[in-house]
């Protein structure tokens, strides 16, 4: 439904994508004693981190096959190969991602040849999983990033059925959920919650919940994540009952996934709202043959009062929302569901997603054209990441923050939005920023007849007169 | 793209200590256990602070997109450095040899746009590789738009952060530098018998405007700072550094070939301080003082130096009785590693221990000074490495770089940020304030103990009692 308008400029200012290695890594992150290791120059490696520290307060492990000016002309193959052995060797982890960017993209490597040079030359290090991805930084944006990433372990490391022998529905109760950058540790945690409530266990994939909550263990360092789904656990993907795919970047990696092990996909495009969520609710409900627990249906309740006391301050709103793909599609459903109106929606990247958004148009950029258009469009509320916060202030208007980096708050990355609770205090959070910010006042009129006191008479411009 | 040749010419620094050895400043960065940043990283935070420039980073967007807006740097006026701008290569551009033509394009835009006093553009790996020739870009843009356009040639793959450093300087010093005398010196700002004299400082980064507690000390004393490179600096400011009378070079050698190119080009001395602790503030009030050479502009920073130092001396003694004894484990770069101590000791901590990745010969001599021969200078900065000798020195608390910060706190160590990423200004007198609050801020903090703790139903004793209590309860209601 939307018309898709791209990029008109030759300067990007304020930008508000980030790169596809950074998604790559945050996919690599959610997988226990995992690695990302960047296939460029240190910096690419060095900028990835400094992101992830602001935004989640937590040492991020994350390697360089540090390109020189030498291996960027002449070929940085042994830069990859031993790159990956050094790791292997130094740090023994599960699961080493490796991901190109733009500099290694443009001289024209071949990372997965790279580690099937590997292969043969270290067979001591066959335990080592090595997963090779291309996203350079010269297209697609964090999410497009993360999704290839996520594809390609499942491609790697899924087996297939009729070799590994894995039959759907072995494990009765376990639902794979293949889940979006755009569902925080939070939200992880709550997608379990809800699917442990209906007798079913959960393999989340990737797990950011359980590496990038934000707790403290008893290990003093790591050099690699410490939690995160085990990559075990992916040879067991084939005996569940079902997979759940959340968010509509992951559909091509839920598809393969079906087609390697036979296990059906139930696919959704995000968890916001009462009806992304009944769609939730009923597909447990038919996958575990169980009626919807009491507490759910309370939650579903209580969603609904809060719609009905927030509609009156989200009604007709004039939004601004600047986010990544399957999250600007999200929030464009929530928040015109309750009447607002999406006045400008800016996104990083261009994903199929988009066009199904029930908006006019959407417009691939950044945040100087989120702040242009929503001044034009008199914008009142902003929804964005800690960037679009100086964006909101020139505008004068609140700003919810969402999304990646979150870095002028604590806690972000533990905010829950998803499920009947999560949509609910989303509501609540919106419609207070509108209470106390946005809440558009008559301006006092001064009548020049009227008695009041002296001081006050002041006040009266002189276009009264 | 830079040829090997330039690299290493900008590598032979004969001002560096470091340039004694192999010619490659910092040793080549393995393969799958390297740390830092890359000399983009370096060139823009050297000269992002200078705030009133348009600054565009030409490449795709992971240059940009993560670390645009991403520095404690502060301006007193304009805030343009905080507009984050990239030419966000797309494949396209890329494979059809358009990026050059976007390059300058989006210079048309920022000039449009923003009006800036001038461009700088950097540089990075991937139209480096394919060869847009950005030198060419520039001044025919430059010619076109009559606005100076700076080009920065950064590439990532050229090597280290602090080679980064020293393109942007000497893109300062071939583009910037030299273009413009300052102006006369502001009507009312005279004061009788007192000469102003013109200064610069390089490598100065305003950090959380920390160099606000240093100005008014060189404004009393008559020196006109003609520009802090790079800190709450404005284009116009860094034209005309080639006037100064003297250079110093803040805690770092990064931009040592400024200095040294202003000597060489000018003949203007520079001499090396830093603003940390009392006797490093007051000793570079005196340098300015010595190296000028003007007798009353000497006794008169005598006069404020003993001014000053007993103010503070008077406000800190209620916190150096807090702080005395305490144990610090020191890891930061170079000259830093010599500069803190002085203030830590000037505290009455005792330094355990300090990095010494970085420092050179004569950083190491000036820390045996310091802090006696049987020092222990670490070399391996490795998360593992600290925390050993933080265990074995029974060190109180760990002051380094943010990126050390999760090292400490997951090992629940009491940390200060010491580097450039920091919320809080420690230079000058009034800035040991600021620091000894933060450090008692952590070391006194109540969290240590309960973060420290085990869960009372883990420890034997309380649970057993605990356990026994529950048990005990019905058996007396029975028995009653």
């Amino acid at each position: 439904m939307a018309e898709i308008v791209k990029r008109n400029k030759a300067l990007s200012v304020n930008p508000l994508k980030a790169s596809q290695p950074t998604g790559g890594s945050l996919a690599c992150l959610g997988f226990d004693r995992a690695i990302p290791m960047l296939h460029g120059s240190q910096g690419c490696t060095a900028f990835a981190k400094v992101f992830f520290v602001r935004h989640f307060r937590e040492p991020i492990p994350l390697q360089t096959t540090a390109m020189d000016q030498a291996s960027s002309v002449l070929g940085a193959d042994e830069n990859v190969i031993e790159g990956i052995k050094a790791i292997a060797e130094k740090s023994n982890p599960a699961l080493i991602a490796v991901l190109t960017t733009g500099l290694a993209e443009t001289q024209g490597c071949d990372v997965h040849r790279n580690v099937r040079e590997f292969r043969e030359r270290y067979p001591e290090y066959a335990h080592v999983a090595v997963v090779a991805v291309n996203t350079p930084d010269f297209t697609g944006c964090v999410e497009t990033g993360y999704a290839a990433t996520i594809y390609e372990i499942v491609k790697a490391l899924v087996p297939d059925a009729a070799s590994a022998g894995t039959k759907p529905g072995n494990r009765q109760r376990q639902v794979n959920c293949l889940v979006s950058p755009m569902l925080t540790p939070g939200d992880l945690e709550a997608l379990r919650d809800l699917i442990e409530q209906f007798n079913l266990r959960p393999v989340l994939v990737p797990d950011l919940s359980d590496s990038l909550d934000g707790s403290l263990t008893d290990d003093d360092f790591s050099p690699v994540t410490i939690g995160g789904t085990p990559v075990s656990e992916l040879a067991t993907l084939g005996e569940a009952r079902a997979s759940l795919i959340i968010g509509a970047s992951l559909r091509k990696s839920g598809e393969l996934l079906q087609e390697k092990t036979g296990v059906p996909s139930h696919y959704f495009d995000h968890l916001y709202g009462l009806q992304a969520n009944d769609a939730l609710i009923t597909t447990l409900a038919d996958i575990s043959e169980m009626p919807v627990p009491q507490k759910i249906e309370r939650q579903r309740a209580q969603l609904q009062d809060a719609m009905l006391d927030t509609h009156f301050m989200l009604g007709q709103l004039r939004v601004a929302i600047a986010a990544d793909p399957d999250q600007l599609n999200a929030l464009i459903h929530l928040v015109q569901g309750m009447g607002a109106e999406v006045v400008t929606a800016i996104c990083a990247g261009n994903t199929p997603v988009l066009a199904t958004a029930p908006v006019d148009s959407i417009k691939i950029g950044d945040l100087e054209d989120l702040e242009v258009m929503a001044k034009e469009r008199k914008a009142q509320l902003l929804i964005g990441n800690s960037h679009a916060v100086a964006s909101a202030e020139r505008l004068g208007i609140p700003i919810l923050r969402i999304g990646f980096p979150l870095y002028d708050i604590i806690g972000g990355y533990q905010k829950t939005w998803i499920g009947y609770r999560g949509t609910r205090q989303t509501l609540f959070d919106l419609a207070n920023l509108v209470i106390n910010f946005a809440h558009e006042e008559i301006e006092p009129y001064y009548s020049p007849y009227a008695q009041k006191p002296e001081s006050e008479r002041q006040a009266c411009s002189p276009s009264c007169h | 793209m830079k040829s090997t040749k330039d690299i290493a010419e900008l590598l032979d620094e004969p001002a560096c200590e470091h340039n004694k050895k192999e010619k490659s400043g910092c040793a080549k960065p393995k393969p799958g256990s390297a740390a830092g940043g890359c000399a983009f990283d370096g060139a823009q935070i050297a000269l992002l602070p200078i705030a009133d420039v348009a600054h565009i980073v030409h490449g795709p967007i992971a240059c940009a997109g993560s670390s645009w807006d991403n520095r404690g740097t502060r301006s007193s006026g304009s805030e343009l450095y905080r507009i984050g701008m990239t030419t966000d290569l797309t494949e396209q551009d890329v494979v059809m040899g358009r990026s050059e033509k976007r390059l300058f394009h989006a210079i048309k835009q920022a000039i449009e746009t923003y009006n800036p006093p001038a461009v700088f553009i950097y540089n990075t790996c991937v139209p480096a590789l394919v060869g847009d020739d950005i030198n060419a870009t520039c001044k025919s843009a430059a010619e076109r738009w009559g606005v100076p356009v700076v080009p920065i040639d950064c590439a990532g793959f050229y090597g280290t952060k602090n080679l980064g450093n020293r393109i942007a300087g000497d893109a300062m010093v071939n583009h910037v530098i030299g273009t413009r005398d300052p102006d006369p010196l502001p009507p009312g700002t005279e004061r009788p018998g007192i000469k102003v004299h013109d200064v610069n400082l390089v490598g100065e980064y305003n950090i959380a405007g920390e160099f606000w507690h240093v100005l008014p000390l060189l404004d009393e004393m008559g020196l006109r700072v003609l520009c802090t490179l790079s800190g709450d600096a404005r284009f116009r400011e860094v034209q005309t550094m080639h006037k100064a009378e003297v250079n110093m070079m803040v805690c770092s050698k990064a931009m040592v070939n400024v200095a040294r190119k202003l000597q060489q080009s000018y003949g203007t001395p520079w001499f090396e301080g830093s603003f940390y602790g009392i006797t490093d503030t007051s000793q570079a009030l005196r340098d300015f003082a010595r190296v000028i050479n003007d007798p009353d502009l000497i006794e008169r920073t005598e006069a404020i130096i003993a001014r000053e130092e007993n103010r503070i001396r008077e406000a800190l003694a209620p916190w150096r009785e807090r702080l005395k004894g305490k144990r610090v484990l020191l890891f930061t770069g170079g000259v830093k590693s010599w500069s803190v101590i002085s203030a830590l000791q000037d505290l009455g901590m005792v330094v355990v221990a300090t990095g010494t990745k970085k420092s050179t010969e004569e950083d190491k001599a000036r820390i045996r000074e310091l802090m006696g021969e049987e020092t222990l200078m670490i070399e391996d900065g490795s998360p593992k490495a600290l925390l050993k000798v933080v265990a074995d020195y029974k060190a109180d608390i760990l002051i380094a770089g943010g990126r050390n910060m999760y090292t400490a706190l997951k090992a629940r160590i009491p940390f200060l940020d010491i580097n450039q990423e920091r919320e809080f200004g420690y230079e000058g007198y009034q800035g040991m304030l600021e620091l000894v609050r933060q450090l008692a801020l952590t070391l006194e903090s109540p969290v240590w103990e309960a973060v420290r703790a085990t869960p009372p139903w883990r420890t034997g004793g309380l649970k057993k009692s605990t356990a026994t209590e529950i048990q005990a309860e019905p058996l007396s209601a029975q028995a009653a």
